[in-house]
């Protein structure tokens, strides 16, 4: 891709993630069975052929470092450019912690300025689609945009989830109109998917202002106070999008994983999907199972009855277990006899045998890490 | 630089022309195996496990394949400055070029790759062998009896021990006599085709086989008996465990099907003791509203429509609905047709499956043209071939690699007959 760089944000505290974000990033939260949500966005940008990304990281980082590593997996341990994940630190002019989406970049200004590519895509970390930016940067170069916004029509999103987006307005040849962040009444469902294409010389002088005033965000401070200043263009997309930004959606996004188009448009179309490397062995079935319509992954170990659920790498479901509807991550035992139904079951926990939890299917019951139940 | 205080050399040469159309484009070493490896990896593995981070890999018969696998090394984690996995093919000399003409000789003809690193120890592998196995143990062994050379035994059966290299041991584990395919065993101990050496000793008699002139420059036959006609120190070390080597399409399929038990006697699950394999980059896999799996292992990446039982199926394999698959072996990027039925047969990587296909019934007749390969009643499929619809086809059957719908005479393909790719049918 031409000489454009990558930025994905990873977001502050989700607290309507509840306990699943308590201790990480929502940008590392586990998704469909073996992947965390930003392995989508980072295969996105080196499926584009972007080869230096820069990841500013805050809340809870510690497992979204331990993901990333060097970036072999995402073969992005180069010896020029590569992977770059930048915590907020302390220093002469810092206050050491990032106040928003600008001051985060700002913080880092030195990484886009020692770069040397012409364009940056920033794109969201804890968003779950399959794009190539390559021609997003074509239509940029196109529309002979200042800045690129990509958008979709969410009608297939409930309107509370609405509440969690930045609401667009374009018009007919897809200029921005209008801008509102998080609005409480959405006027419409044309949402913004917190991806922008721009000019690295701008993107740093927007910065620069930004901060000259004492703004740190990047859409409210940048995008929407220069949209009447700069050309800013809406590119539309209208593939699979989810955002990790309630319970609701983080199950229903799991659960659609089970629909054999969108597994083929995320995981076939357009390049593969890279995430961390667990060297564990093929899933094994023992004579007593049942799995029908699930997602099993490598070292997993079945002898129950498993029904429309996703089970991470390492799960085991002993004898007479009954799962269903279930969301159960990397590591946990669930014991003879059991059963869930609606259920998110978060890594390395133990249901002891005979216990039975149930939720909704709007309403989800949630285990932590590494409860025994 | 740190000095290296034991190095291993792996051969991993050998065609293992046993197992038929699996070894027709790529050495024994890079045949696929346990839902996801490759022979190789368990050797590989068992190094980097064992704390030994320099590896030769001597490779002869068909390397792209094996070469490509292995790479720098990254997936065990061999991708290192210091030492790390170094491909070591035959090459052209000054004077002449040459084959190796023997494991021996493979290795005289890197020992300027074992100076260079000058190791105190050598362990030689042959990347043939299904196990898990901690040389540091056995380098403890070797160290404590003051050891020139231990060769690593597993106890087989009385009646099996012809088959195998057999040591003939002092009550102490001293070897004093080594007997290759004996037939009169005179003990159990076979040899698992792991040495370790000092190098020093190991250099000369490499020097002074190479200079024989009727010597076949192979371990077994002419470095060990010549060591222990000089009676040099050399130490039987007792290996308990899983150790298969699966040479034959029977013992490949056996061995396959050992890890699909309850609780399997070769156990891969030891998070302290994992297998490396390159990273095949697929997602989990899916089971289908109707499918159903049972008593087998599932690779990443595949996709269960049909049913799947005594099975062991590799990363990215396609069952559609209907299909049944049982007693089988489904390689990678596979796919199998609507309403098939498998069952007994070994299906090779990319290998594309009509709809009704019947495979692996009927009468259990050897293969009339391999009958020495082809004879335990597994029918074998090679890579890329494309089966056409409604094909039935019997038990030992043989069918060629990108064998397609014109290399195939007839609807029904009886057991014991094979299918060529090209050739005349049968």
């Amino acid at each position: 891709m031409k000489s454009t760089m990558g930025i994905i944000m990873t977001g502050g505290k989700n607290t309507r993630l509840k306990e699943l974000s308590n201790i990480r990033s929502s940008s590392a939260i586990p998704v469909g069975g073996k992947y965390r949500a930003i392995d989508f966005t980072l295969s996105n940008m080196v499926n584009s052929g972007i080869t230096n990304v820069g990841i500013p990281a805050q809340y809870s980082y510690r497992s979204l470092m331990d993901h990333l590593g060097s970036g072999k997996e995402w073969d992005l341990d180069r010896k020029n450019d590569g992977l770059f994940i930048f915590p907020p630190y302390l220093s002469g002019e810092d206050t050491g912690w990032y106040r928003g989406s600008a001051d985060a970049m700002y913080n880092n200004l030195t990484f886009l300025k020692r770069s040397n590519e012409e364009f940056v895509v920033i794109a969201q970390g804890n968003c779950i689609y399959k794009m190539l930016y390559d021609e997003m940067l074509e239509y940029h170069l196109e529309k002979n945009a200042d800045i690129t916004i990509a958008y979709r029509e969410m009608h297939d999103l409930l309107p509370d989830e609405l509440l969690h987006l930045g609401i667009m307005r374009v018009s007919d040849n897809d200029r921005v109109l209008d801008l509102q962040e998080k609005p409480l009444h959405p006027e419409a469902a044309i949402g913004s998917m917190g991806i922008y294409i721009l000019q690295r010389k701008l993107l740093i002088s927007l910065l620069e202002e930004c901060n000259a005033h004492g703004n740190y965000d990047f859409v409210k401070d940048v995008l929407i106070k220069k949209l009447g200043v700069l050309n800013i263009y809406g590119y539309k997309f209208d593939g699979y999008w989810r955002n990790m930004s309630t319970i609701q959606m983080y199950y229903r996004c799991n659960m659609e994983f089970l629909n054999p188009d969108i597994r083929k448009e995320l995981f076939i179309d357009c390049g593969k999907v890279y995430t961390k490397v667990k060297d564990e062995t093929p899933a094994k079935y023992n004579e007593e199972a049942d799995v029908r319509n699930s997602i099993v992954a490598d070292g997993c170990i079945i002898e129950g009855q498993v029904e429309n659920s996703v089970l991470f790498r390492g799960v085991t479901v002993k004898k007479g277990a009954v799962i269903k509807n279930s969301i159960i991550m990397q590591g946990t035992v669930i014991n003879e006899n059991s059963s869930l139904q609606y259920a998110i079951l978060d890594k390395g926990v133990v249901l002891t045998s005979g216990k039975h939890l149930k939720g909704e299917p709007n309403w989800p019951i949630i285990i932590s890490k590494n409860i025994v139940v | 630089m740190v000095r290296k205080e034991i190095i291993a050399l792996l051969l991993a040469g050998g065609q293992g022309s046993r197992l038929g159309t699996l070894t027709k484009t790529v050495a024994k070493p890079a045949v696929l195996y346990g839902g996801k490896y490759r022979i190789i990896d368990f050797s590989l593995s068992n190094c980097i496990n064992s704390g030994i981070d320099t590896v030769g890999v001597l490779t002869q018969y068909q390397p792209l394949k094996l070469n490509t696998h292995i790479g720098i090394g990254k997936p065990w984690d061999m991708d290192r400055i210091n030492g790390g996995v170094t491909i070591l093919s035959p090459y052209l000399k000054a004077e002449l070029g040459e084959w190796y003409k023997g494991t021996a000789n493979a290795v005289f003809q890197n020992i300027h790759y074992v100076d260079k690193l000058s190791p105190e120890y050598v362990v030689i592998l042959s990347g043939d062998h299904i196990y898990k196995m901690d040389y540091s143990s056995m380098l403890d062994f070797h160290k404590q009896k003051k050891a020139e050379a231990t060769i690593s035994v597993i106890n087989v059966p009385l009646d099996e021990a012809g088959r195998y290299g057999i040591m003939n041991t002092h009550e102490n584990g001293k070897v004093y006599e080594f007997e290759e395919k004996p037939r009169h065993p005179k003990s159990t101990l076979a040899s698992m085709g792991v040495y370790i050496f000092t190098w020093k000793v190991l250099r000369e008699y490499l020097l002074r086989d190479n200079d024989i002139q009727d010597s076949e420059h192979d371990f077994g036959k002419d470095v060990i008996p010549m060591m222990l006609q000089e009676e040099r120190s050399m130490w039987a070390y007792k290996f308990q465990g899983y150790w298969r080597d699966v040479g034959t399409i029977q013992a490949f399929w056996e061995s396959n099907m050992d890890l699909i038990n309850r609780i399997p006697e070769f156990n891969l699950y030891d998070p302290d003791w994992r297998i490396y394999t390159p990273n095949p980059v697929q997602p989990a896999h899916y089971i289908g509203s109707n499918g159903s799996v049972k008593k087998s292992l599932i690779a990443e990446g595949c996709m269960i429509y049909g049913s799947v039982r005594n099975s062991v199926i590799f990363p990215g394999v396609y069952i559609d609905e209907g299909a049944v698959v049982e007693d089988s072996i489904i390689m990678s990027n596979s796919r199998v047709g609507r309403d098939c039925r498998i069952s007994h047969s070994i299906i090779s990587e990319k290998v594309d499956v009509g709809s009704d296909v019947k495979m692996g019934m009927g009468e259990c007749i050897p293969n009339e043209s391999k009958p020495g390969i082809y004879n335990s009643g597994i029918t074998v499929v090679g890579e890329g071939a494309r089966i056409p619809a409604g094909t039935e086809i019997g038990k030992n059957v043989a069918i060629d690699m990108d064998a397609c719908a014109e290399d195939f005479c007839s609807q029904v393909i009886d057991s014991g007959k094979s299918v060529f790719k090209g050739g005349v049918c049968e």
